[in-house]
């Protein structure tokens, strides 16, 4: 079992949590990420690695409730665990000196983004980051994320926090100043990191985003995580899940990631409820 | 014990019950049958059949013990070369093996060495008296990765001669493919997990969700004491055919497709918490065991029709002979000389059918085989809304890829000498990392080869 160290509830049904993983924190870097299963019944759940201690041995994950197993994990409480827990997976971002980076996180994605700015803020690169929500409630890693961004904007769908509008908005700004872009990197929703990708088109400025499509085993074997990248298929989970936003294929992604919605909705009701009172 | 002349047929669930169950189809001879069946057996003295055997089983000797209705002896007779007999006693394609070498296959029909292997490996677990030998332990420690059939044998031997073994595994059980992609009705799972059982029991340590390359490297093993590393990392990444199409929802490859059934058990969402979809005409494109496992359990989750598309003719099929017949029996339709061009989809990005074209077979081509050729203008649509793709795996590059020193072939496979000893000095492997996807039993036969040859290694070094 690998143990919860610590809990945090950072908004409506997103949560925090520090798990016990000496292995992975050993090796965790910004970019990668982790998959789990929360019991013996459990789904293998791919969740991007937030923070990591090398020296406490622990792993920071950062998730949304949106489901069956996201929901379970979220009931789960420190000194509780989860059953498996493995990585890390996945390629980790290239960080290096370049020049002036935007860091785009849109709603959860502020979670992966996170180490990465950090990552290459203490690289000596000029971090400007930008995070989205739908309001003020949603907002998260606020203070981190300013620690480690040389400037930072918040944009809210309602202006209920920081600028009204999209994180498009302020990144379209900033490809138009003077300033020259090595690169950038958003992380969220795909609408958004699609969105996000049209923006810097136009300018030829280097995207990076990272992919979630749905996985099982996150280590090349089942070929369920291919994504159309160039002309490319690609497994994500292998080959990503960071790739070139100007080259990856949104539309069959999307189209992917809806591929269990309908039986999700049937777990949440049915196998949902009963797990709790079995677990209880 | 009256002699037979005919090979005791084995006893199978009927198909019209089991194609909608996950019941073991073939049930296992009685003991009055298996009597029957190793009465026919010569003794021969040069015993022919061992030649054909990967890890040279001693044939005649577990037989004969059979006739003297020492079960239990039997078992061990097979185990002091095999430690998984009641899985390679179920999926071993002794046909082409054992069973080819035998003498009596000029009369008629070889004798079953498969069926009573499995009889005395099934008496043995039944019984539950599973002798254990005494080890004498030294305090060398060797690391294995992957808990497959390589790996699990090469531990099997390693602790038997006394090493300390730790097997480190990506996934979150033991077992590699016996577990994630053979189904249930071929193989039970309750006895994959038996054998494992009896390797721990042997002293290996089974360590779960380790992905060496990634949250361990070789070279991260040796840095903690682990003198030699054998690597059974499989031939797990699963090949498409590069058609248009292919990303759409309700194409899967073969193992995504059986992971979720056999590893996560999706038959059972939502209690099971990872589902399976499955449509109602599921198309799959492939020839081989895997593709065979993937229309049977298509058919088994409810599919009312299932095809199997293939683009040669039944001869050419590398399933074993007694799968394509169990896959027919249960109702999959053979398309064959059949070749898929493009999948369609729905505007919703689903799977709404398999555009093929007719093939014919021309000029034999390398493999002997004669190569199919397109016949212009036969194109037509499956009317599929599920593809499930089986069409073979590539070797873990995971490894290779983070091991300095290892060198690879062009297909990705790591390059051995005849002992499985690789370019690098205390690192040995075996099984589908090296031959690409096999047989359970040439894996077994590689980790065995690899363990003594770490074995003579580690008694000089
Ligand atoms: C590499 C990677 C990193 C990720 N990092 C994070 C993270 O840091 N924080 C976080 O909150 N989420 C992250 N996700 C998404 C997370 O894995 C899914 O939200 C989770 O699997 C949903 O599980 P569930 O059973 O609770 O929901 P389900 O009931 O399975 O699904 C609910 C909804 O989410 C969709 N869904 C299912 N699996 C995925 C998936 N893998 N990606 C996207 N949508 C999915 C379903 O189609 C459905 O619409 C990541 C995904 C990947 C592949
Ligand atoms: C569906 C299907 C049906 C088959 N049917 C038959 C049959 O009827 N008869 C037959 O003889 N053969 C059959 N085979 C082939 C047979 O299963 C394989 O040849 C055999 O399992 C190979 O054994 P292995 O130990 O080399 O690899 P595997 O069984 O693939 O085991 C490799 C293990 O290593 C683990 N691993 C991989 N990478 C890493 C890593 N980086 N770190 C840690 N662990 C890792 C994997 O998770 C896995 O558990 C079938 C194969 C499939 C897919
Ligand atoms: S070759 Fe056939 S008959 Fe001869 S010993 Fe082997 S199994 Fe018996
Ligand atoms: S998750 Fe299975 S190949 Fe990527």
């Amino acid at each position: 079992m690998y143990k919860i160290i610590e809990k945090k509830i950072l908004s409506q049904g997103v949560n925090q949590l520090v798990i016990d993983a000496p292995l992975v924190a050993k090796k965790a870097q910004p970019g990668e990420f982790i998959i789990l299963r929360v019991n013996e019944n459990g789904e293998r759940v791919p969740l991007t690695i937030a923070d990591f201690d090398r020296e406490k041995g622990t792993i920071t994950i950062i998730f949304q409730e949106v489901g069956n197993s996201t929901r379970l994990l979220g009931e789960l409480e420190v000194g509780e665990g989860v059953a498996d827990f493995v990585g890390p997976l996945g390629h980790p971002t290239q960080i290096e000196k370049m020049g002036k980076i935007v860091c785009v996180g849109g709603g959860i994605g502020v979670a992966p983004i996170f180490p990465i700015a950090r990552g290459m803020h203490q690289a000596g690169n000029q971090v400007v980051s930008i995070i989205g929500a739908r309001n003020r409630e949603l907002v998260i890693l606020e203070d981190d994320m300013r620690e480690v961004s040389d400037e930072l904007t918040i944009t809210t769908d309602d202006g209920s926090h920081g600028r009204k509008g999209l994180v498009t908005d302020v990144l379209k700004e900033l490809l138009e100043d003077d300033e020259p872009i090595a690169e950038v990197i958003a992380i969220g929703p795909v609408v958004m990191m699609r969105a996000v990708a049209e923006t810097t088109r136009p300018y030829g400025v280097k995207t990076i985003v990272s992919l979630n499509p749905i996985m099982v085993d996150g280590t090349g074997m089942c070929g369920g995580c291919r994504v159309a990248v160039g002309d490319k298929t690609k497994f994500a989970c292998v080959d990503g899940p960071e790739f070139d936003g100007h080259k990856v294929d949104f539309a069959s992604l999307m189209a992917r990631q809806r591929m269990y919605v309908e039986q999700e909705k049937q777990a949440s009701t049915e196998g949902g409820k009963c797990q709790c009172h079995c677990q209880k | 014990m009256p002699l037979s002349k005919v090979r005791q047929p084995m006893p199978e669930q009927c198909p019209n019950e089991r194609r909608r169950n996950f019941s073991e189809v073939a049930t296992g001879y009685p003991a009055e049958t298996a009597l029957i069946e190793a009465n026919r057996c010569l003794q021969c003295k040069t015993a022919p059949c061992r030649t054909g055997c990967p890890v040279e089983v001693d044939i005649p000797a577990f037989i004969q013990l059979i006739r003297s209705e020492k079960y239990e002896q039997a078992a061990q007779k097979i185990k002091e070369k095999s430690s998984l007999p009641a899985v390679c006693g179920r999926v071993c394609p002794q046909e082409a093996q054992c069973e080819s070498h035998c003498v009596l296959n000029k009369k008629g029909a070889a004798v079953a060495i498969g069926r009573l292997e499995r009889f005395v490996a099934d008496y043995e677990r039944n019984q539950g008296t599973t002798k254990l030998p005494t080890i004498e332990a030294g305090n060398k420690k060797v690391a294995v990765v992957g808990a497959g059939p390589a790996g699990l044998t090469a531990a099997g031997d390693l602790a038997l001669a006394g090493y300390k073994v730790v097997i480190f595994e990506a996934l979150h059980k033991a077992g590699g493919v016996l577990v994630y992609g053979i189904p249930e009705f071929r193989l039970p799972k309750d006895i994959v997990a038996a054998e494992v059982e009896y390797v721990k029991k042997l002293g290996v340590e089974i360590i779960t969700n380790v992905v060496i390359g990634k949250t361990l490297t070789v070279e991260d093993l040796f840095a903690q004491g682990f003198e030699a590393v054998f690597i059974g990392s499989g031939a797990g990444a699963p090949q498409f055919m590069n058609i248009p199409g292919e990303n759409y929802n309700g194409v899967y490859s073969a193992n995504e497709f059986l992971t979720r059934v056999n590893l996560m058990k999706g038959y059972d969402f939502p209690n099971q918490h990872t589902p399976v979809w499955l449509g109602k005409n599921v198309a799959i494109v492939g020839g081989g065991n895997v593709a065979m496992d993937a229309a049977r359990t298509s058919m088994r989750l409810g599919a009312e029709h299932v095809w199997l598309v293939y683009r040669r003719s039944e001869e050419e099929m590398p399933a074993r002979r007694e799968e394509i017949e169990h896959a027919k029996e249960e109702g999959i339709e053979l398309a064959l000389l059949t070749n898929p061009l493009a999948v369609q989809g729905n505007d919703k990005g689903w799977v709404s059918g398999l555009e093929c074209v007719k093939m014919q077979l021309g000029e034999a081509d390398a493999s002997g085989r004669r190569r199919p050729v397109e016949v212009a203008g036969s194109n037509f649509v499956l009317p599929a809304d599920t593809v499930i793709i089986a069409i073979g795996n590539t070797p873990n590059p995971l490894i290779p890829q983070t091991t300095p020193g290892l060198v690879v072939t062009k297909k990705g496979t790591i390059t051995v000498d005849d002992n499985g000893l690789t370019t690098r000095e205390g690192v040995y492997a075996g099984g589908d990392i090296v031959t690409g996807a096999a047989t359970v039993i040439s894996a077994m036969g590689a980790g065995k080869r690899a363990a003594k040859a770490i074995n003579e290694y580690l008694a000089e070094k």
